[in-house]
């Protein structure tokens, strides 16, 4: 049971990771319809960007870990914003309303030059960095030693995937770009002749998509300890699994799927084995599109004739 | 669907503009390369990590997208607002699809002549295997991506699974190839159905992220199931192909011998070149077959509009798994070849990267043409071995290389293809009118 439990805080902690890069993926394809493949890259650039923020302010001489969280954040954010809006500019308006097929190889290409770029420019090798945040607190402990642990940077994970949410459920539902956004997804078209912006709406989207991405970097490289330039892939098809779970452009169903994959995972890993963790995700997002083919929280879709 | 407000961008005339343009693009690399640029870090021998800065390479990035901007910005003004449709007229379109009439035929004979007039050049044989070996694949992946308009990015799976079976029946049972073969199709297409039964109800990206998935499993597989995959390391020693049972090695009941000519090990290169030339051309045959049929019309209509094609009393589930179950058999066929070429086979062969390619030979080549597909893989593979020496840069500059084709032709490199029934006259079909198929 204490084991469960452990399990349990481990796999909400990966699955609120999981979640803030599903959010990217989910946004992009409610309002653009296609999947941005690149999104697990700039998850990956958003970690090595806080990671090289972080050499510079501790060899700098800082030692206020709050301001340093801080400043790596708000750097992360900000850098990885503007990758996002770059890809956006590149690789997908000119092929906004091409044919589907097309801007989906040139987001995989996007993602291939993501991470070679990332390759050539920092090397191959993994980039570990020392524990950062330590600590943490002792929430039971069984009579046979067996011990609960929840550590200050799961706390914090969680913390700021939940402020985040929150801060991002308002933009969506309350402010004029979100209700620009909702307006886009319904009919682009129609968006447009009421005098909606739609390309910067789009561009806001990947802004959006691309800072949350970088959060979920940093939350990585504090959680593992280290960032390398292939993560991107791996995580972004479990993200992109979990959006798909959780019903593609529903953004309460992102965060569920994230949790749903974060938690399938790591319990697969505890009791069954570490190595078909990847396979036991992918199996169970095959089995519920099997019975649910648009995910958890997705709307049927209408099929027009 | 087009919205009015997206080309709202305003191209910018003038030296201000142009200039003012390329130092907002130059102010935007300088941010983007600054860190991951500018800073360098490496992990020591004891785990610390240490940095240099490299701020030379940034201002020459920085100084490449200020000039790069300009060009750009000059070319498109000279172009036009039009872009691409101006750069190759439809008058030019149509004369390279009457062209391409000759240009099969010719390309055919060719090939055929490859091995007569490179015999001595071993690289060269060599990199012609490859391009056939992904003329195959991307015309077993048109099946299913081009044809029935299923959108499929999980295709190495397939050619995998053709690779191990030959692999693992070849090593551990000691069959000969030509037994190896078919059983490899045949498994291969097993899994196309097995695959082809979850995805019956899923439409357009959903397939495509479970085909997606669907890949990653079976890779997951080979690395992890070890006592029958040899996981990582692979399966080593795997037989060469015999021609028809009398093995081409030195011996004195090799091929060579029985001849009464001279033992070269060119002969088996020349044999594996006519061995894949044979596959692909059976591949290509039975794809042209079949489109006339009334399956292959099926496809097509699937592709087109799947709520009609119910209406109009076609099976899809049926029509769904055939085209999953023949695509994959071409894949097994030329996976089984792929591990007899090579004699050892790994999961890295089998990567999404893999996929990825092989999708956009299909979709560079313009979905459903045979003599594109032929052209975009050896444009992709020809083009992919220039950069071989710079090993690193090669992704990098392949990436860019899609995405670029993309934006310049989104429709693929033939632009008009043959129909497939005909009433009096056949006319060239736009490949415009070809729906992408949310099947």
């Amino acid at each position: 049971m204490d084991y469960f439990a452990q399990q349990l805080i481990n796999g909400l902690v990966l699955g609120s990771i999981y979640g803030l890069i599903a959010i990217g993926y989910t946004m992009v394809y409610g309002i653009v319809g296609m999947i941005n493949f690149a999104h697990g890259d700039v998850f990956m650039i958003g970690g090595f960007i806080a990671l090289i923020t972080f050499l510079i302010l501790v060899s700098l001489g800082l030692t206020a870990i709050p301001v340093i969280l801080l400043v790596v954040l708000l750097v992360a954010m900000a850098i990885t914003a503007l990758y996002g809006w770059t890809i956006e500019r590149i690789a997908y308006r000119p092929l906004r309303h091409s044919f589907r097929l097309a801007p989906m190889l040139s987001a995989i290409g996007m993602s291939f030059v993501l991470t070679n770029y990332s390759q050539v420019a920092q090397g191959a090798r993994v980039k570990p960095i020392p524990p950062f945040i330590t600590g943490g607190y002792t929430l039971h402990e069984s009579t046979d030693g067996f011990v609960i642990q929840l550590s200050n940077i799961q706390i914090m994970v969680v913390v700021t995937t939940i402020v985040l949410l929150a801060l991002f459920t308002w933009l969506v539902s309350r402010t004029r770009l979100g209700r620009d956004m909702r307006a886009c997804e319904q009919d682009q078209t129609m968006a447009a002749l009421l005098g909606v912006n739609v390309d910067r709406t789009i561009s806001m989207t990947f802004v959006i998509g691309a800072a949350l991405a970088a959060v979920a970097g940093l939350m990585y490289l504090l959680y593992y300890g280290l960032v390398d330039f292939f993560m991107g892939f791996v995580a972004g098809i479990k993200a992109f699994t979990a959006a798909v779970l959780g019903g593609i452009g529903s953004l309460p169903g992102a965060m569920l799927g994230g949790l749903a994959i974060g938690l399938i995972e790591t319990f697969w890993s505890a009791y069954f084995s570490v190595e078909y963790k990847d396979v036991a995700a992918f199996s169970i997002l095959i089995v519920v599109l099997i019975f649910m083919p648009t995910g958890l929280l997705g709307r049927p879709e209408v099929e027009k004739v | 669907m087009t919205a009015p407000s997206t080309n709202t961008a305003k191209p910018a005339t003038g030296i201000p503009a142009l200039l003012k343009t390329a130092f907002i693009n130059a102010l935007i690399a300088l941010v983007l390369f600054s860190l991951m640029v500018g800073i360098r870090t490496e992990a020591g021998s004891d785990g610390q990590l240490t940095y240099w800065t490299r701020f030379g390479e940034v201002a020459s990035l920085v100084a490449a997208v200020f000039g790069g901007s300009i060009v750009i910005e000059l070319l498109r003004q000279w172009i036009g607002p039009t872009g691409a449709e101006k750069l190759v007229p439809p008058a030019v379109q149509s004369g390279i699809s009457f062209v391409g009439r000759y240009l099969a035929p010719a390309l055919l004979i060719f090939t055929l002549l490859v091995p007569v007039i490179f015999y001595d050049q071993r690289y060269i044989l060599d990199l012609a295997i490859l391009v056939l070996t992904y003329v195959m694949l991307g015309w077993g992946l048109n099946v299913v991506v081009g044809l029935a308009g299923l959108l499929d990015l999980g295709y190495v799976a397939f050619y995998a699974v053709g690779a191990y079976s030959y692999a693992l029946l070849a090593t551990n049972f000691g069959w000969s190839f030509w037994v190896c073969l078919p059983l490899a199709g045949i498994l291969a297409a097993f899994w196309g159905v097995l695959l082809g039964f979850p995805v019956l109800r899923l439409r357009g990206d959903y397939l495509a992220i479970v085909t997606l998935a669907f890949g990653e499993i079976i890779r997951l597989v080979i690395i992890n199931w070890q006592e029958l995959t040899g996981g990582p390391n692979g399966v080593s020693s795997i037989p060469r192909p015999s021609f028809f049972g009398i093995p081409l090695d030195n011996s004195d009941n090799g091929l060579a011998a029985k001849l009464g000519i001279e033992y070269s090990p060119t002969h088996r290169i020349v044999f594996l070149f006519y061995l894949i030339l044979a596959l692909a051309l059976l591949t290509n045959w039975v794809t042209i077959r079949l489109r006339r049929l009334p399956i292959g019309r099926a496809w097509e209509a699937l592709r087109e509009d799947e709520v009609a094609c119910r209406a109009l009393g076609i099976n899809t589930t049926t029509t769904k798994l055939t085209a999953f179950a023949t695509g994959a058999m071409f894949g097994g066929f030329a996976g089984a070849f792929f591990a007899t070429r090579q004699g050892f086979i790994s999961p890295e062969s089998f990567t999404f990267q893999e996929s990825a390619l092989v999708l956009a030979i299909v979709v560079l080549g313009g979905m459903g043409s045979q003599l594109g597909v032929a052209l975009a893989a050896l444009a992709m593979i020809g083009g992919f071995e220039l950069f071989r020496s710079l090993e690193t840069y090669r992704m990098l500059v392949f990436g860019m290389a899609m995405v670029l084709i993309m934006i310049w032709r989104p429709r693929g490199l033939i632009g008009h293809r043959a129909p497939t029934v005909y009433l009096t006259k056949a006319q060239a079909i736009s490949s415009d009118l070809v729906k992408e198929g949310h099947g």
